[in-house]
C-alpha cells in the first residue's frame, strides 16, 4: 500500500522471507512469469507447426482438450489449496473412487443421475475428511493426503476389485466434442470453472483470504479470517470436483475401474506448480494455471504428432517444472550473490583481520 | 560473543526436550513393534502356517527394499525435506546394472552393487545442488526428478527387458539364499538402517540434520552447514536408492523400464507411519524402518487370512492416518507435560 515499501525489495529479492513480501511486488513477478508461459505457449505452437502439419487443424484442439481436460479441472481446486499453503494429494484417489461408485451404483441399476449424485457425495464426505484432519486436529496435509490416498485408492479396490463397469447410457458419454464445435467437454467444463474459480480467487473476499492465509497463517487469523473454516471448505470442494471429475472420466472412457486415473495426482500438482504457483503458499493465479494447461496440452499433443512417446514426455515435463522453479528462484540467487559479493568488498575485511 | 553466557542456559532445555523426544521415539518404536507383534499373533492363531520361518522369510524379503528407500527417505525427511524422486532412481539404477550384466556378463558382485550406488548418489547429487545452491524447495525438484530420471530410463529401455538369464546366478544368489535362516537381502538392508541410525545418533553430521529439520535458520545461525549437510542429505538417499535398484535386479532378476514406479509415496507413508514428523526434526531411521515391516507384515496377513488383498491399501492408508493422529495426540500430551515440569524446576 504504501510506496515506500514497494522500493523495499528492489531489483527482486523476495524468495526469502514470505512475510517480507510486498503484494505489489509479488504480482510484479507472477506477471513476469505468466508472460513467460505466453511465450512460451506461443513457442510451443509455432514448434507445433513446424514440426507437424496437422497440428494447426480442428482435430487438434479437440484432442488436447480431451487428454488435458479431467488434469486441467482437479487443477483448479488443487491451486486454492496450495495459495494457502496446503496441499491435496489425494486427488486422484477421489477420482478413482469416485469413478468406481459411480461404476458400482450404475452396475446395481441404480438410474444413473443417482449415481451421480451418490458419487458427488463421497467426494464431500472424502474432502470433508481431508479437512477435518488438516484443520480440526491440525496434522499436516502432506502426510494426511497421502494417508487418504492410499485409503481412498484402496476402498475403490475393494469395491469393484478387478471388475469393469460399461455400457453406460449413450446420451450420457462425453467422448465426442460438443455439437458443432471442436471442443471437448470436460475441457469445456474446466473453461467454465476456471473463470468461476478466477472470479472468487482474485475478485472476491474470500480469494484475498485465501491468500492472506497462505502468506501468514496468524497475521490471517488475528485479522479476523475463518483460517480453519476457509480450508475445511477447500478441501470439501476439491473432494466435490474431484468426485466430479471422476464420473466425466468414467463417462469419456465408458468405463469404470479402481485404478482410474493412478498416479495423476502428482501430473496435477506440477501443472499447478508450472503455472507459478508457490508451493509455499500466497502467491499464484488462476490465468497462470490455465495458460501452463494450454502449455502443458499443446506440448504433450505436438510431441505426440512427431512420435515421441508419453514416457519420453515425461522428461519435457519435468524439465519444464524444474525451469518453472528455476528461473524466478534464479533472479532471487544472483541478487543474493551481487549482494554478498559487494557485501564482501566493504565488509567483510574487517572481522576477518580481528581472529589471528 | 557472548557465547560463555549464553551457553549453559541454552543446552538446558535443549538436553531436556532431546532426552524427552529419545524417549518419545524409543516408544514409538516399541508401538510399532508391539503392532507387529499383534498382528503376526493374530493371523497366527487364524492360519497357524503363517507362524514359519517360511513366512517370516517372505516379509523380510518382501520389506527389505523398503526399508533401505526408507531409511534414505528419513535422513531427507529430517532436514525438512523430501526426496519423491527414490522410485524412478531405484528404477534407472536397477535397469543400468541389467544393462551392465548384459554387457559385461563377468562383473563381480560387488562392482555391480558399487555401479548401482554410484548412480543414484549421482541422481541424489544433482538433487542435491539444485535444492541447496538454488534454493527451491525440494519437493518441486524431487518431482521434477521423478519424471526427468523415469522418462530417460523409458527413452534407454523402450522394449528392453533384462532378462533372468543375463543375470548371473552369483548376483540373483543375494536375493534368495540365506544366512542363519535370515536372507542375505535383509541382512544387507539391516546393516546399512543400523549404520544410518548409529550415524544419525552419534555423529555431529547426523545430530546437525535433526536441527536443520527444527529450525533451518536458526541452524544456519548456529554455524550449521546447512546446504552441505541438505546436499549430502540427498546424495545418501540417492545412494540407497541406487542400491535398492541393484538389489532389485537381485531380488526379481527381470526389469523393465517401469522398476520401482510409485514407490515413491508408499516409502513416504512408510517413513511417516515409522513416527518421523514429515516436517523433519524428529523420528529415526529405526521407526522408518519397523514402519516399512509394519505394511509389509499387514500385506501379507491379508493373504494368510484369506482376506481379500484388495484390502491391503485401504488399511495401509487408515494405518497412516491413524499414526500421525496419535503421534499428534503425544506430542501435545507430551508438550504439555514438560511445560509444567518445566514450571515446576523454574519454582524451586
Amino acid at each position: 500500500m504504501s510506496s515506500e515499501m514497494a522500493t523495499a525489495p528492489a531489483g527482486g529479492g523476495g524468495g526469502g522471507s514470505a512475510s517480507a513480501t510486498h503484494p505489489r511486488f509479488s504480482g510484479r513477478s507472477l506477471q513476469r512469469w505468466e508472460l513467460a508461459l505466453v511465450v512460451v505457449l506461443a513457442g510451443t505452437l509455432v514448434f507445433g507447426a513446424a514440426e507437424s502439419p496437422v497440428f494447426l487443424t480442428t482435430p487438434t484442439i479437440f484432442y488436447t482438450g480431451l487428454n488435458i481436460g479431467l488434469i486441467a479441472i482437479m487443477a483448479l481446486p488443487l491451486t486454492m489449496i496450495v495459495v494457502t499453503g496446503e496441499i491435496d494429494l489425494s486427488v486422484a484417489a477421489m477420482l478413482g473412487l469416485s469413478c468406481t461408485v459411480f461404476g458400482y451404483a450404475f452396475g446395481h441399476g441404480i438410474d444413473v443421475y443417482l449415481a451421480m449424485l451418490i458419487a458427488l457425495a463421497v467426494g464431500v464426505v472424502g474432502g470433508a475428511l481431508n479437512g477435518f484432519l488438516i484443520t480440526r486436529l491440525g496434522l499436516p496435509s502432506i502426510a494426511v493426503t497421502i494417508g487418504t490416498l492410499t485409503m481412498f485408492r484402496g476402498i475403490a479396490e475393494v469395491i469393484l476389485g478387478q471388475n469393469e463397469v460399461t455400457g453406460f447410457p449413450n446420451s450420457l458419454l462425453v467422448v465426442a466434442p460438443i455439437g458443432g464445435t471442436q471442443m471437448a467437454w470436460t475441457f469445456a467444463i474446466f473453461l467454465v470453472l476456471a473463470v468461476i474459480y478466477g472470479v472468487i480467487l482474485h475478485w472476491s473476499p474470500i480469494g484475498r483470504s485465501i491468500y492472506a492465509i497462505g502468506l501468514n497463517k496468524e497475521t490471517a487469523f488475528f485479522s479476523g479470517i475463518r483460517v480453519t473454516r476457509i480450508k475445511f471448505c477447500l478441501y470439501v470442494i476439491s473432494g466435490a470436483i474431484c468426485a466430479m471429475v471422476g464420473v466425466l472420466y468414467a463417462l469419456q472412457n465408458n468405463a469404470a475401474r479402481y485404478d482410474a486415473g493412478t498416479g495423476l495426482e502428482l501430473n496435477v500438482v506440477a501443472v499447478v506448480l508450472f503455472g507459478g504457483v508457490s508451493i509455499f503458499g500466497g502467491r499464484g493465479t488462476i490465468i497462470g494455471v490455465v495458460l501452463s494447461v494450454l502449455v502443458v496440452g499443446c506440448f504433450d499433443e505436438v510431441l505426440t504428432l512427431i512420435n515421441v512417446s508419453q514416457e519420453e514426455q515425461n522428461i519435457v515435463f519435468g524439465v519444464l517444472l524444474l525451469i518453472s522453479v528455476l528461473v524466478p528462484n534464479g533472479a532471487d540467487g544472483y541478487h543474493r550473490l551481487r549482494r554478498r559479493l559487494q557485501r564482501g568488498r566493504t565488509g567483510v575485511a574487517a572481522p576477518t583481520a580481528a581472529p589471528p | 560473543m557472548n557465547a560463555a553466557a549464553g551457553a549453559p542456559v541454552r543446552i538446558a532445555p535443549a538436553v531436556r526436550s532431546h532426552r524427552l523426544a529419545e524417549t518419545l521415539a524409543r516408544f514409538r518404536g516399541l508401538a510399532i513393534a508391539a503392532v507387529i507383534l499383534i498382528v503376526f499373533g493374530a493371523t497366527s492363531i487364524k492360519n497357524p502356517s503363517f507362524a514359519h520361518s517360511t513366512s517370516i522369510q517372505e516379509i523380510l524379503t518382501g520389506a527389505a527394499l523398503f526399508i533401505l528407500l526408507a531409511v534414505g527417505e528419513t535422513v531427507v525427511i529430517v532436514t525438512r525435506n523430501v526426496d519423491l524422486s527414490v522410485g524412478s532412481t531405484l528404477g534407472l539404477s536397477a535397469f543400468e546394472v541389467g544393462q551392465l550384466y548384459t554387457h559385461h556378463p563377468h562383473t563381480s558382485v560387488a562392482v555391480a552393487l558399487l555401479v548401482g550406488i554410484a548412480i543414484g548418489a549421482a541422481c541424489g547429487a544433482v538433487i542435491g545442488l539444485i535444492t541447496t545452491v538454488a534454493r527451491v524447495p525440494s519437493l518441486v525438484v524431487t518431482l521434477a526428478a521423478l519424471y526427468i530420471i523415469r522418462g530417460y530410463v523409458n527413452v534407454i529401455g523402450s522394449g528392453i527387458q533384462i532378462e533372468p538369464s543375463s543375470v548371473p546366478t552369483s548376483f540373483q544368489s543375494i536375493g534368495y539364499s540365506s544366512i542363519l535362516g535370515v536372507p542375505w537381502l535383509f541382512v544387507i538392508v539391516i546393516a546399512v538402517a543400523l549404520v544410518a541410525a548409529y550415524g544419525m545418533r552419534t555423529f555431529r553430521a547426523g545430530r546437525e540434520l535433526y536441527a536443520i529439520g527444527s529450525n533451518p535458520e536458526a541452524a544456519a545461525l548456529a554455524g550449521i552447514p546447512v546446504a552441505r549437510r541438505v546436499f549430502g542429505a540427498f546424495v545418501i538417499s540417492g545412494a540407497l536408492a541406487g542400491l535398492g535398484g541393484a538389489l532389485f535386479l537381485a531380488e526379481y532378476a527381470t526389469v523393465d523400464a517401469t522398476g520401482g514406479s510409485g514407490y515413491e509415496l508408499l516409502v513416504v507413508a512408510a517413513v511417516v507411519v515409522g513416527g518421523v514428523a514429515i516436517f523433519g526434526g524428529s523420528g529415526n531411521v529405526i521407526g522408518a524402518a519397523l514402519g516399512a515391516i509394519l505394511l509389509q507384515v499387514i500385506n501379507q496377513s491379508l493373504v494368510a487370512v484369506r482376506v481379500s488383498p484388495f484390502w491391503d491399501s485401504a488399511i495401509a492408508g487408515a494405518l497412516l492416518l491413524a499414526a500421525i493422529a496419535f503421534d499428534r495426540l503425544l506430542s501435545t500430551r507430551a508438550t504439555r507435560a514438560m511445560r509444567a515440569k518445566g514450571g515446576a524446576t523454574y519454582v524451586e
